[in-house]
């Protein structure tokens, strides 16, 4: 089991963080933010119009034949995404630590930290690795 | 346990088959008094609420009825505006009926052609290579399953989180999808399914996954 890797947005689309940790892809597009904002944006409108009954929590997951995505938002839009192989179970309360606990709480509290923008932070960046790399489920795969 | 629909996609994107096996009825009909205490917009020619949420009504929930009469999108039955309506102090009290609005068949068109491309770029923003597209797609009120065949066609279902052995279900709607709409002399490809036998054998199919959960061997 792995992480892939990790994205934060704001609610205006504008990617706060990205990083990532076993990413076996063999290139990279020039827009990927903007196309993984999109698709979620889209997902979430998808979601909302399938449900056949009211939603409360919303889009939670998705999964295709090598990776799981985990979506986490807070009422505020801070966007919360992060792809894992597919035996990682749900990941709710650890995007939730993410966002609560640990490493985004350094960046809020930080004055010189702009929040609509690309977070510059190296503490948010080490902590958030260090958060990582301790999930029961973390192990980067040879190769 | 329930499975709430199914659709089936061609490779194009276009919406060919469409079914709502079970819609579960959240209304609430109430009698307002002036003024109204939730706040209405119109959107996509209805109208819904916007803000304001209490005996059963929910944000984005569709006015469906007013005195109990149906209404006409946005006009009452009788051709009045419903948000101009509801504006005049004379007209309460008032009893309306709201509820989640259903898909037009528009929409649903719509939706499915949405989800062809959600499906792409879920393959192509994989972190690892050799990615299919969004096989099933979890929120908390359902989850959505999704099985491309080799020629293209996705067949896809919406079923409630908790319901088991939709996998075997997909495959085995494929499989009525090839022995009766595609052996079909008056099916041409691609096209909307309009064979009665699928639509039986589908039914019956449903009927089966929700009662056992699963399809044994040449079931």
């Amino acid at each position: 089991m792995t992480v892939h890797n990790l994205y934060i947005f704001d609610r205006n689309g504008t990617c706060l963080h990205y990083s990532e940790w076993s990413v076996h892809k063999s290139f990279h597009f020039s827009q990927e933010f903007k196309l993984m904002y999109g698709m979620l944006f889209s997902i979430r409108s998808f979601v909302s119009k399938m449900s056949p009954i009211d939603m409360k929590d919303g889009f939670l997951s998705f999964q295709t034949s090598r990776y799981k995505l985990h979506y986490y938002e807070t009422p505020t839009g801070v966007k919360i995404i992060m792809n894992t192989d597919l035996g990682v179970p749900s990941c709710r309360d650890i995007l939730h630590q993410i966002y609560s606990t640990s490493p985004l709480k350094v960046t809020v509290k930080n004055p010189l930290c702009s929040m609509s923008e690309t977070l510059q932070s190296e503490l948010f960046s080490s902590r958030l690795d260090t958060f990582i790399r301790t999930l029961p489920f973390f192990s980067v795969r040879a190769g | 346990m329930a499975i709430f629909s199914v659709y089936v996609v061609n490779k194009a994107g276009g919406l060919i088959y469409q079914y709502d096996n079970y819609v579960p009825r959240a209304e609430a009909e109430k009698t307002f008094s002036y003024p109204l205490d939730l706040v209405l917009k119109t959107h996509d020619e209805r109208v819904i609420v916007s803000f304001g949420q209490r005996d059963g009504i929910r944000v984005g929930h569709a006015v469906l009825s007013v005195n109990g009469v149906d209404v006409n999108g946005r006009y009452t039955a009788d051709g009045k505006e419903i948000i101009e309506y509801l504006k005049d102090p004379s007209s309460y009290p008032v009893s309306i009926r709201f509820g989640k609005p259903r898909l037009s068949s528009n929409e649903k068109l719509m939706l499915a052609s949405m989800f062809h491309s959600l499906f792409a770029i879920g393959s192509q923003l994989s972190p690892e290579v050799g990615s299919s597209g969004i096989e099933m797609l979890e929120t908390d009120t359902f989850k959505l399953h999704c099985f491309q065949t080799l020629t293209g066609i996705k067949f896809i279902v919406l079923a409630d989180p908790r319901q088991s052995g939709i996998d075997a279900l997909l495959r085995k709607i494929y499989e009525i999808y090839s022995d009766y709409a595609l052996k079909n002399p008056f099916y041409s490809l691609e096209m909307p399914i309009r064979c009665e036998l699928f639509d039986q054998n589908l039914k019956s199919a449903l009927e089966v996954a929700e009662k056992t959960g699963t399809f044994g061997p040449g079931s």
